[in-house]
């Protein structure tokens, strides 16, 4: 009888078959729903309709602007944060991140309402002119810690004698921070960047809850086209329509930064 | 030569350890000085304060005698070389090697044209660094390599960018921080010799810390040695081998052979059981610590030389021998380009010139201590049975353990304060499981020929006793120590003032 040998590879084999079942299979599912009509006959008018429809692309830029947005907010308040912890000593540094990734522990619809009875009480809610600011405090809230960590990685693992070596050459030390610390923390940004420019395009529980009704942004719309008006075609065009705008970031980020070292630093999650 | 550096009085803690203690160190222009000493001894922090990224708890570092104590490293003319390299990963060589040049400001005075003096400030042109950085490479033997990036390079070619980077920049002081520390044996010999033709050529006062007693005497003008933040020796690299001020320097610059001796008479010392003539002068009956280093022990046939002796070991070490001779119970190391075998009955001598003496640096620990209810002695964390009527010449213990005088008077010595001494030979090693009511940790062993002299630290007070022992511990061992009553010595405290 011809013994089985087991080797380290077959490992990886049931995540292969939960990969095809539950990534491959639908993502197959999605771009034939998107290419076809609710007979089955293959066509681009789902995207065609989604381009001339002018709600569609409010929802689309909306999005685009509050991505945008809440990543600078996220990362200009986490690099202090971050800089100050990975400088602070180590049993110390340890209590105050914990501080500040203790939130993520909470479910974030809870928190999300928590922060809307708190607009609600300075009258922020009420305002249908601050909604989509509203909006962006909720998701900043969000996803700050996802800001402070990778950020936070990379500077307290860089060579301390890097930016001593910069002032032994003659930089001041605003000057060494950003010779030195900015761009060799530049990929902790690029972490922080994908793990929360792509969210903050889709998570409409935040925009619903904060937003008075008056944010649509396209996570919305796909959960719309699904659960309420179900066109699945449509719906499926506007998520490969999604795919490409976060595809398009990801090569836009990438050109930063080479592969290379985000490897070799270990914090490129994406 | 005048003075470039001048460090007075300086001390830096870290946490509540000293880790400078008081350092008084100058550095003539030009010198290749270098500080050496085993790791945590202060060295790399004494750089790092004349680097400016440390300021001292107490004391002023004087550059050209201007105080500079508190300015900060980018407004001092002193550049590092450090150990990591720590060069820029985004960079390429040229960027690198070109950061301190594009930072320079210079300010130029010249008469406009309606006859005022105007001051500018002014940078380097690109071309004048372009020639700068062109130099700097051809210095270190790089040329071409302006477009690679530090990654692409290996450790001795990151090293020499580092070199480039910092010398580039035309420092008053170079600042070296073990910086040949990662490379391996064949290059590192290789960049001693370079960077010492660079200090020829460039003429720049290089200051360099390193570990290595062999690095710091083929390169250095002056060594400075230092032990737990404090200067041993300063001198010549032939002094400092020739002539160790104090055993710890003896043991840490080459090998050596080091015995107990005892200055017997003019210019005689005793040890090994024979009187040797020296060359030193030294006090009559004084103990002393005798150095002989293992190039110097003449290997003769047995009964020629002065002291007979068996070969109990002999490695070929490649250009000589090295032979272990054993004497009685005391061991000494020859090296000789003539083998003798093992087993053999030789003789040795030794030259007077060649006898280095060094006074010894503890005879007696000496502790302040209290007597206790019971007649016990508390001292260095530690409490002894003892003799308390050593206090009082010809008294006696009662039965309720008061001490009656010569002259019947009734002592009660509980609490009183006393001066112990207690010799080096009379304090015993044990094992941690035989108890004791004293534990510490070996923090020292250095071996004087027939036994080792340990100092052993307690771990809460961190009081030191210094002893002597035939065996073998090494540093960081747990050990008990226990004395005997009677080896204990006794002074009142109001006696010794």
């Amino acid at each position: 009888m011809k013994k089985v040998s087991f080797s380290r590879k077959h490992l990886g084999i049931p995540y292969a078959l939960f990969l095809i079942a539950f990534v491959v299979f639908p993502l197959l599912l999605i771009v034939f729903y998107a290419f076809t009509d609710a007979n089955g006959h293959i066509t681009f008018m789902n995207f065609i309709n989604f381009f001339k429809s002018n709600a569609n692309l409010t929802a689309l830029f909306i999005s685009l602007g509050l991505a945008l947005c809440t990543t600078i907010i996220c990362i200009l308040l986490a690099y202090p944060v971050a800089y100050f912890l990975a400088k602070s000593s180590a049993s110390k540094s340890s209590v105050l991140l914990l501080l500040f990734i203790l939130p993520m522990w909470i479910n974030f619809v809870l928190r999300t309402a928590a922060m809307k009875e708190l607009l609600f009480a300075i009258g922020f809610i009420q305002n249908n002119k601050l909604s989509f600011l509203n909006t962006i405090i909720g998701m900043v809230y969000d996803y700050l810690p996802f800001a402070i960590l990778p950020i936070y990685t990379v500077l307290s693992k860089m060579d301390k004698n890097l930016v001593e070596a910069s002032k032994d050459l003659g930089a001041s030390p605003i000057k060494a921070f950003f010779d030195v610390t900015v761009p060799l923390s530049k990929p902790g940004i690029i972490s922080a960047i994908t793990m929360i420019f792509l969210p903050t395009m889709t998570s409409y529980v935040i925009s619903d809850t904060l937003g008075n009704g008056n944010i649509t942004i396209i996570g919305k719309l796909i959960e719309n086209q699904f659960s309420s008006v179900f066109n699945w075609n449509m719906g499926s065009a506007i998520a490969l329509i999604l795919l490409v705008f976060i595809f398009a970031t990801m090569t836009f980020s990438g050109k930063f930064t080479d592969k290379e070292e985000i490897n070799a630093r270990g914090s490129g999650l994406w | 030569m005048e003075k470039i550096i001048n460090l007075s009085g300086i001390s830096k803690s870290y946490d509540g350890t000293l880790v400078v203690d008081n350092l008084n160190l100058y550095i003539r222009k030009g010198e290749f000085v270098t500080l050496l000493g085993p790791s945590g001894c202060g060295k790399t922090t004494t750089l790092r304060m004349i680097a400016g990224f440390e300021m001292p708890d107490s004391g002023v570092v004087e550059l050209n005698g201007k105080n500079i104590t508190n300015l900060p490293p980018n407004k001092r003319p002193i550049n590092t070389v450090f150990q990591r390299y720590a060069l820029f990963p985004h960079l390429n060589v040229y960027e690198n090697i070109a950061y301190g040049l594009k930072l320079k400001r210079f300010k130029s005075t010249y008469v406009d044209k309606k006859g005022n003096i105007v001051t500018k400030t002014d940078k380097l042109t690109k071309k004048e660094i372009d020639v700068k950085v062109e130099k700097a490479l051809k210095m270190v033997d790089l040329e071409g390599f302006e477009k690679r990036t530090p990654d692409t390079l290996s450790g001795g070619q990151q090293q020499r960018v580092a070199i480039a980077r910092a010398i580039v920049n035309e420092p008053q002081i170079l600042l070296l921080d073990e910086p040949l520390g990662a490379l391996d044996l064949k290059m590192r010999k290789e960049m001693q010799i370079e960077l010492k033709e660079m200090h020829k050529k460039l003429g720049i006062t290089f200051l360099y810390v390193t570990h290595d007693q062999e690095e710091a005497l083929t390169m250095s003008d002056t060594i400075v040695v230092m032990k737990d933040g404090i200067i041993q020796q300063i001198g010549t690299p032939e002094d400092i081998y020739n002539e160790p001020k104090n055993s710890f320097v003896a043991d840490f610059i080459g090998e050596s052979n080091i015995f107990s001796g005892t200055i017997v008479g003019d210019k005689k010392v005793r040890f090994l059981n024979k009187i040797f003539n020296m060359v030193d002068d030294f006090e009559k009956n004084e103990l002393v610590d005798v150095v002989i280093r293992p190039e110097d022990v003449e290997l003769l046939p047995k009964d020629e030389g002065q002291v007979n002796g068996v070969v109990i070991s002999s490695v070929f070490k490649g250009v000589h021998y090295e032979m272990t001779l054993k004497i009685g119970k005391t061991e000494i190391i020859a090296q000789s380009t003539i083998e003798k075998k093992v087993g053999e009955e030789v003789s040795f001598s030794v030259t007077p010139e060649n006898i280095h003496i060094m006074k010894k640096e503890f005879t007696t620990n000496k502790y302040v201590g209290y007597i206790t209810k019971r007649n016990t002695v508390v001292f260095a964390e530690g409490e002894y049975e003892c003799n308390v009527t050593q206090l009082y010449p010809g008294s006696t213990l009662d039965e309720e353990g008061y001490v009656i005088t010569k002259e019947g008077e009734k002592i009660d010595l509980t609490d009183v304060d006393v001066i112990v001494e207690v010799n080096l030979k009379d304090i015993e090693v044990l094992d941690t499981e035989e108890g004791s009511n004293v534990i510490g940790t070996v923090v020292s062993s250095i071996y004087k020929g027939d036994h080792y002299q340990l100092i052993v630290r307690t771990d809460e007070e961190e009081e030191d006793y210094v002893l002597d022992t035939e065996y073998t511990y090494g540093e960081n061992d747990r050990v008990a120590l226990a004395i005997a009553p009677d080896k204990i010595k006794l002074k009142l405290k109001a006696v010794e003032k």
